[in-house]
């Protein structure tokens, strides 16, 4: 078995980052994995993506033209993603940057105000933490449990203090069902 | 030991240094320069020697001068950066002294961009240098294998005092994934005998590339001709996948070996036997094994990203046996494993001939 997610938005948003725990998470859990990111003579506030292939035998391509969730932080991600996701897969839509609806109804869209939430939680960096967990609920590939034991691994020690309020962010994020 | 999520670059870099390396000497570019930056980090913090140098020019000569000593050296780089090493690889090659070069391809010619290719093919396996001499050539198309072959890099170098060549991508350099890195193996303290490390107590020893009497660089030329006959038969690599019952074959290495992977399993769920052969040293190259594979299949596909430099090297071990057919992208744009699959469908149901060249008709398709 092998699925694909894309998680794009600005630089800053903490999109390689997201993608580099769920590479974490999966690599936890014995699965194959690999995480590659958009780079170029990229910059600050800059579109960023990565692409994360996580699957059961030797992955092939690292890339994906029709990946099955998609995870778009701001408007130009959906703009760009949006007809790529697989008919039948997710989309999670960061509603607090995106003014419009998806187009699409052949595949399942999650929206969630990201940020809103974030900013509730006392933090707009854990954005990146909630639509992860609006993913893992539409897109079981993981569970929250395989996340925060990599979160709990994985973040930096300056940061260790704000395990709690990931965890907060990831839950609130999974209470989002397509 | 564990798995750790690496890039490709940072896996060689630490792989290098694990293998015993004592001197670095590089220039930043990109996509390579996470490599350096390791190094920056972690050799001077195990007592190793690192020099950012000034150019790519003095890379090379410093580590030209490093392998003198016999001591395990080091350089790496991306396409542009390697072109300017040239001069000094071919008299690195003409001293019969051992280095590992890593080079991290990106699009070119000249400047180009930041963006994987693997343009540099001909460059490092057909020479590039000046004179008469092979480089050892290994292509790794995961971080893990990245680890491993750096390592063998190493050893193949200081077995056949030769240059060892890591060949890859800014794909691969960039890529994170799941790596065992080897144990750390202690700095090399006895060194060869034509090492150079100061004449007390000895006769002297003399290193040079310089042979001014013709039938003497004769003498060198053939013994650089026959190791290199040794290599051939001695470190072939190649990896397979889904050959045993195969109708047709794909031909790639590196990340688009990889990515032909992905193409070739889709075609296996549609009915199409079809497998791949991954070389994993692209020099020495697995003639043998593909100029048997001809014998046996009824189309090879060859892809890469480049304009079909190893596709000539194909085309030589196939020798019109089987008719071949290619796909490229080039200029730093990366396949995605539909397009090769469409390739396979295409050679699978079509009629192939042996006739014209590969190159031509994929060209031809590309302007369609």
């Amino acid at each position: 078995m092998q699925t694909e997610i894309v998680i794009s938005g600005f630089g800053g948003q903490g999109v390689l980052f997201a993608g580099q725990l769920l590479s974490y998470a999966a690599m936890d859990r014995g699965k194959n994995v690999t995480w590659i990111p958009s780079y170029g003579p990229e910059m600050r506030g800059g579109t960023a993506n990565c692409t994360v292939v996580v699957s059961d035998e030797e992955i092939g391509s690292p890339l994906a033209r029709n990946p099955e969730a998609v995870v778009v932080m701001n408007l130009p991600s959906l703009d760009k993603y949006e007809p790529l996701v697989k008919p039948g897969g997710v989309l999670v839509i960061n509603q607090s940057m995106v003014d419009r609806k998806a187009k699409r109804n052949d595949i399942r869209v999650v929206y969630i105000k990201g940020n809103d939430i974030a900013e509730e939680l006392g933090n707009k960096r854990l954005t990146n933490m909630v639509m992860i967990g609006g993913l893992l609920a539409n897109h079981p590939f993981l569970t929250l449990e395989d996340m925060e034991k990599a979160l709990k691994e994985h973040l930096p020690a300056k940061h260790q203090k704000l395990l709690e309020v990931n965890y907060q962010a990831l839950r609130r994020g999974a209470e989002y069902k397509a | 030991m564990t798995k750790e999520l690496m890039k490709g670059n940072i896996a060689i870099a630490e792989a290098a240094i694990r293998a015993g390396l004592q001197a670095y000497f590089g220039y930043p570019i990109t996509p390579q320069t996470e490599l350096l930056e390791w190094m920056s980090a972690r050799m001077p913090e195990l007592g190793r020697a690192f020099v950012q140098s000034e150019s790519e020019l003095g890379a090379i000569n410093m580590v030209y001068g490093a392998a003198c000593t016999g001591k395990r050296v080091m350089t790496s780089s991306s396409s542009p950066g390697v072109s300017l090493m040239m001069e000094g690889l071919s008299y690195i090659a003409g001293t019969e002294v051992p280095m590992v070069l890593v080079d991290v391809m990106r699009g070119g010619p000249g400047l180009g961009n930041i963006a994987p290719s693997q343009s540099d093919y001909n460059q490092i396996v057909h020479g590039g240098g000046h004179g008469d001499y092979h480089t050892i050539c290994l292509a790794p198309s995961s971080v893990q294998e990245s680890i491993d072959l750096t390592v063998l890099a190493f050893d193949l170098a200081e077995k056949y005092r030769a240059i060892s060549v890591v060949l890859t991508d800014g794909s691969l350099g960039q890529m994170m994934e799941p790596g065992e890195l080897p144990p750390m193996q202690p700095l090399k303290t006895k060194f060869s005998d034509w090492a150079v490390s100061g004449t007390e107590g000895r006769e002297r020893r003399f290193l040079s590339s310089i042979y001014i009497d013709p039938p003497a660089e004769e003498v060198i030329n053939l013994r650089l001709l026959r190791r290199w006959q040794q290599i051939q038969a001695s470190e072939v690599r190649y990896k397979d996948y889904y050959l045993d019952d195969a109708d047709f074959a794909v031909v790639g290495f590196g990340s688009v070996g990889r990515i032909a992977l992905s193409a070739v399993r889709t075609a296996r769920a549609e009915g199409i036997k079809v497998g791949l052969l991954r070389p994993v040293t692209v020099s020495p190259f697995p003639t043998q094994q593909i100029s048997e594979l001809a014998t046996r299949v009824k189309g090879i596909l060859v892809t890469e990203m480049n304009s079909g430099q190893m596709l000539d090297d194909v085309n030589l071990a196939v020798a019109g046996k089987v008719p071949v057919e290619f796909f490229a992208r080039l200029g730093g744009v990366v396949p995605f494993p539909d397009e090769i699959l469409a390739e396979i469908r295409r050679m699978a149901t079509s009629d192939l001939k042996l006739e014209g060249h590969p190159r031509d008709r994929w060209l031809a398709r590309m302007a369609a």
